[in-house]
């Protein structure tokens, strides 16, 4: 009698759910089932397998092995659409919606014949709003995407699927983008999905998320699934191990011994750029021997405030100050003649040249220099060294440096990137976002690295979405929103709580 | 100043804007369609040339009028289907297979001619259509002869605007093909093929490049001779630009630029023209729609995802 009952309940089920891309098996016989109105959390580390999981599911890729049955069914692999008539919503972690077009035009977009004559907007534009009512997902209809907040284009992701009356949620690295406070807006949303029979897979490398979330949590690890508990009876600290596969310890800088100012920004402003927000008049002081670690909401100003330092933006108003003397001309060159060593946030377009050798990507930033060069030639032998030192110092994982950058995984190209700048000996080191995307063994050696140069007396601006690795680091905190910088905060004096407010806006105008 | 008053008030040049105007509007409204799904289709110039060809080919032979506009439609759409086969499934650069459509389609119309008529000398003729005569609103004075005695290819052409501009913004199917345009990644988390709605996209608005090319035999002029569509295809895809993606501006845009030819054409039979080197009257459509489409597209959106292919399951 149970058994049956238990059978009906099944919503889902995936059985033997194996996938290759070459080499690397990015899911290895992974079954499980999910039943009527639960929660389950996936959880892993960055390129555990859990997107690429999801991805079949929902019919972006094709299993090379196993199959999954949705109510019983067998989906075909390999069409989303089969996916979503099955009953399965996705909201992909990088958004799909069409930026130049409404809400509703993004809501609508395949869920009517083609060949149909008219839109039904009128009948729509009900059934969109009386849902964001029933799920507390607030969005105008016909605003145009472009013009919506993060959080608001996740609501949008979150009723296309319910206007398509899913029965199954896909929700892949929800809160990545979001404050704390709209985290929490997101999970009553889901609660009161849940409570009228949905059944939601709420993918997460957050261990606070999963436990606030969910009913039960998967673990994968290596593509492999390594671990089945229920919520209740696990801790944060049981399903860390389970994630990384060993205690993990994470690093402990020593108390800071803050030195001169090396860098001082007054009242500096820089222009809007299309969707890419500006500064607003901040002021900013980097010290040698500090960790100041930026929080924030992404699009919020970091990207401005990177490209400043790097060179890339001038500022529109304000002065900056490099060690006590005021910067009349800059550039990316007088950035690095400043001695500013730059991890740029996306290693891919912007840290290296992906078709070019680990040597190239080596002397980028000082190929024009002696010994790499001399009297104008390029001095192969020379450049091919400092890409071995680069390569033996600091552990890049590689067949040698002839090899082109985008075979390597992102940890070690992200190794090679901290070398490059790291041997450089800089006096500001602008980390934006520097272990995103990296395994725990990776984000470990980049951090403390990054605190050892600290050590040796560089100031390090740390730029991170990642509220914990901020508080983990840094010396200081400063929280930016919409261009504005908050006070300095020291080490310890505000919980995440907190800053969570001033990263939602909160306290901006006192000191405004 | 009084010689162009009196040109802008003869009825006579109001028609021409019309008949001018015919053509691009239909290729306009073609490469609006192929751009606005995500695909640049440089086969316009050629496909134009070839449909002007096959349409009139298939009078010459024999057949009636509107089949021969449909041979055209057909003709642009089989090389709209090689264009669609080489830019979205294979993903190769729209510019080059676009360019080499030009070439291929330019050159086969050429060869046909010549292969179909070895020895001709003077380009041989048939009856084109013939401006339609409403009854009532023809017989208007001088609003009958310059708005109402087109042929019925100008009124397609005008139906034609309407109705993609209908479809592009009230149906299902112009949403999905404005999305495929805007972001391919949409269309398919939405369960539709981004490939078949970029082909289909580019095979029907190939069509209607054609039937521009074929006004100008079938309706036009009455005959097919070399260079004659003359870069036509070109300023289409200006218009497209200038119409910031849009069909009720393209066919502004059409307009306008068919006022300034049929205008510069008429001022080279003034006391003024004998002056002049009739050259500079040729450039000025051209000069004065450069201006335009600087002062116009400054804010247009261009749809997001042009000339980007999309690749299933890539990582």
């Amino acid at each position: 009698m149970t058994e049956t009952k238990e059978a009906q309940d099944v919503v889902l089920r995936l059985s033997g759910i194996t996938k290759r891309f070459g080499a690397l098996t990015a899911n290895d016989a992974i079954s499980f089932s999910l039943a009527r109105g639960e929660v389950v959390a996936l959880l892993g580390e960055n390129g555990a397998g859990k997107t690429t999981l999801m991805n079949i599911l929902f019919g972006h890729y094709t299993a090379d092995e196993g199959t999954v049955e949705v109510f019983g069914q067998p989906l075909p692999p390999g069409l989303p659409g089969a996916a979503l008539a099955a009953g399965v919503g996705m909201v992909h972690q990088h958004f799909t919606l069409a930026d130049n077009m409404t809400v509703l035009e993004n809501i609508l977009l395949g869920t009517a014949p083609l060949w149909r004559p008219g839109l039904g907007r009128g009948g729509a534009r009900q059934r969109v709003q009386q849902l964001s009512r029933d799920f507390g997902l607030a969005v105008h209809p016909d605003a145009r995407v472009a013009t919506l907040s993060v959080g608001e284009r996740q609501r949008v992701e979150i009723l296309k699927a319910l206007y398509r009356e899913a029965r199954i949620l896909i929700l892949d690295e929800p809160t990545a983008v979001l404050t704390p406070q709209e985290s929490d807006a997101l999970f009553e949303t889901l609660r009161k999905a849940v409570a009228q029979g949905l059944s939601v897979i709420f993918i997460s490398h957050k261990l606070h998320e999963v436990t606030a979330v969910s009913s039960r949590v998967l673990v994968l690890r290596h593509g492999r699934l390594v671990g089945e508990v229920a919520t209740a009876e696990t801790d944060r600290h049981q399903l860390a191990e389970l994630m990384v596969g060993a205690e993990i310890t994470p690093p402990a800088p020593a108390e800071a011994r803050p030195g001169a100012t090396l860098l001082k920004l007054e009242k500096v402003s820089t222009p809007a750029r299309g969707n890419r927000t500006g500064l607003r008049g901040i002021d900013l002081e980097l010290k040698a021997g500090q960790i100041l670690g930026l929080a924030g909401v992404s699009g919020n100003g970091q990207g401005a405030l990177a490209d400043l330092l790097s060179g890339l933006e001038t500022p529109s108003a304000g002065t900056m100050e490099l060690t006590g003397e005021t910067v009349t001309s800059w550039s990316p060159r007088d950035a690095l003649k400043a001695r500013i060593g730059r991890i740029p946030e996306d290693r891919h377009t912007t840290g290296t040249i992906a078709d070019f050798t680990l040597t190239e990507n080596a002397v980028l930033e000082r190929y024009a220099q002696p010994p790499i060069a001399t009297s104008g030639w390029m001095d192969w032998s020379a450049a091919r060294r400092a890409a071995e030192q680069v390569i033996e110092t600091y552990d890049v994982r590689c067949p040698g440096p002839e090899t082109r950058i985008r075979l390597l995984s992102g940890g070690n190209m992200q190794k090679l990137i901290l070398g490059r700048v790291l041997e450089a000996q800089p006096m500001i080191i602008l980390a934006n976002q520097p272990v995103r995307g990296l395994d725990i063994g990776a984000v470990t050696y980049v951090q403390e690295r990054l605190i050892a140069a600290r050590d040796a007396g560089a100031a390090v601006l740390l730029i991170s979405e990642d509220l914990d690795e901020v508080l983990t680091l840094s010396d200081v905190v400063r929280v930016i929103c919409e261009g504005r910088l908050s006070p300095e905060f020291p080490r310890g004096s505000k919980t995440p709580a907190e800053l969570g407010q001033w990263m939602a806006g909160q306290g901006f105008d006192d000191a405004a | 100043m009084t010689e162009i008053i009196d040109i802008l008030i003869s009825a006579s040049f109001w028609a021409a804007v019309l008949r001018i105007a015919s053509p691009l509007i239909f290729a306009t409204l073609g490469e609006l369609i192929c751009e606005r799904a995500g695909v640049l289709n440089l086969g316009i110039e050629g496909i134009m040339v070839f449909g002007a060809f096959a349409g009139w080919m298939a009078v010459y032979a024999g057949l009636g009028l509107w089949p021969g506009v449909l041979v055209a439609l057909l003709a642009g759409m089989a090389f709209g289907a090689l264009h669609a086969l080489l830019t979205v499934p294979f993903g190769l650069s729209q510019h080059v297979v676009g360019l080499g459509i030009t070439m291929l389609a330019t050159s086969s119309a050429y060869y046909a001619y010549r292969l179909a008529l070895p020895e001709v000398t003077s380009p041989p003729r048939i009856d084109p259509f013939q401006p339609l005569h409403i009854p009532g609103l023809s017989d208007i004075p001088w609003l009958g002869q310059a708005l109402f005695s087109q042929t019925a290819l100008t009124w397609a052409a005008f139906g034609c605007a309407a109705l993609v501009a209908l479809v592009l913004y009230r149906t299902p199917l112009g949403l999905a093909v404005r999305a495929a345009g805007e972001n391919p990644q949409a269309v398919e988390a939405q369960g539709l093929s981004v490939a078949a709605i970029r082909m289909g996209a580019v095979i029907v608005g190939s069509g209607l490049m054609a039937v521009g090319g074929a006004f100008l035999t079938m309706s036009a002029f009455s005959s097919f001779f070399f260079e004659m569509v003359n870069g036509r295809g070109w300023i289409c895809i200006a218009l497209v630009v200038f119409g910031a993606w849009k069909p009720g501006k393209a066919l502004l845009g059409a307009l306008l630029f068919a006022g300034f030819d049929a205008l510069q054409i008429r001022l080279q039979q003034t006391p003024m023209g004998q002056l002049v080197p009739y050259q500079v009257f040729l450039m000025i459509p051209y000069v004065l729609s450069i201006l335009a489409l600087i002062l116009m597209s400054r804010r247009a959106e261009v749809p997001a995802a042009l000339m980007t292919p999309f690749n299933r399951g890539e990582r």
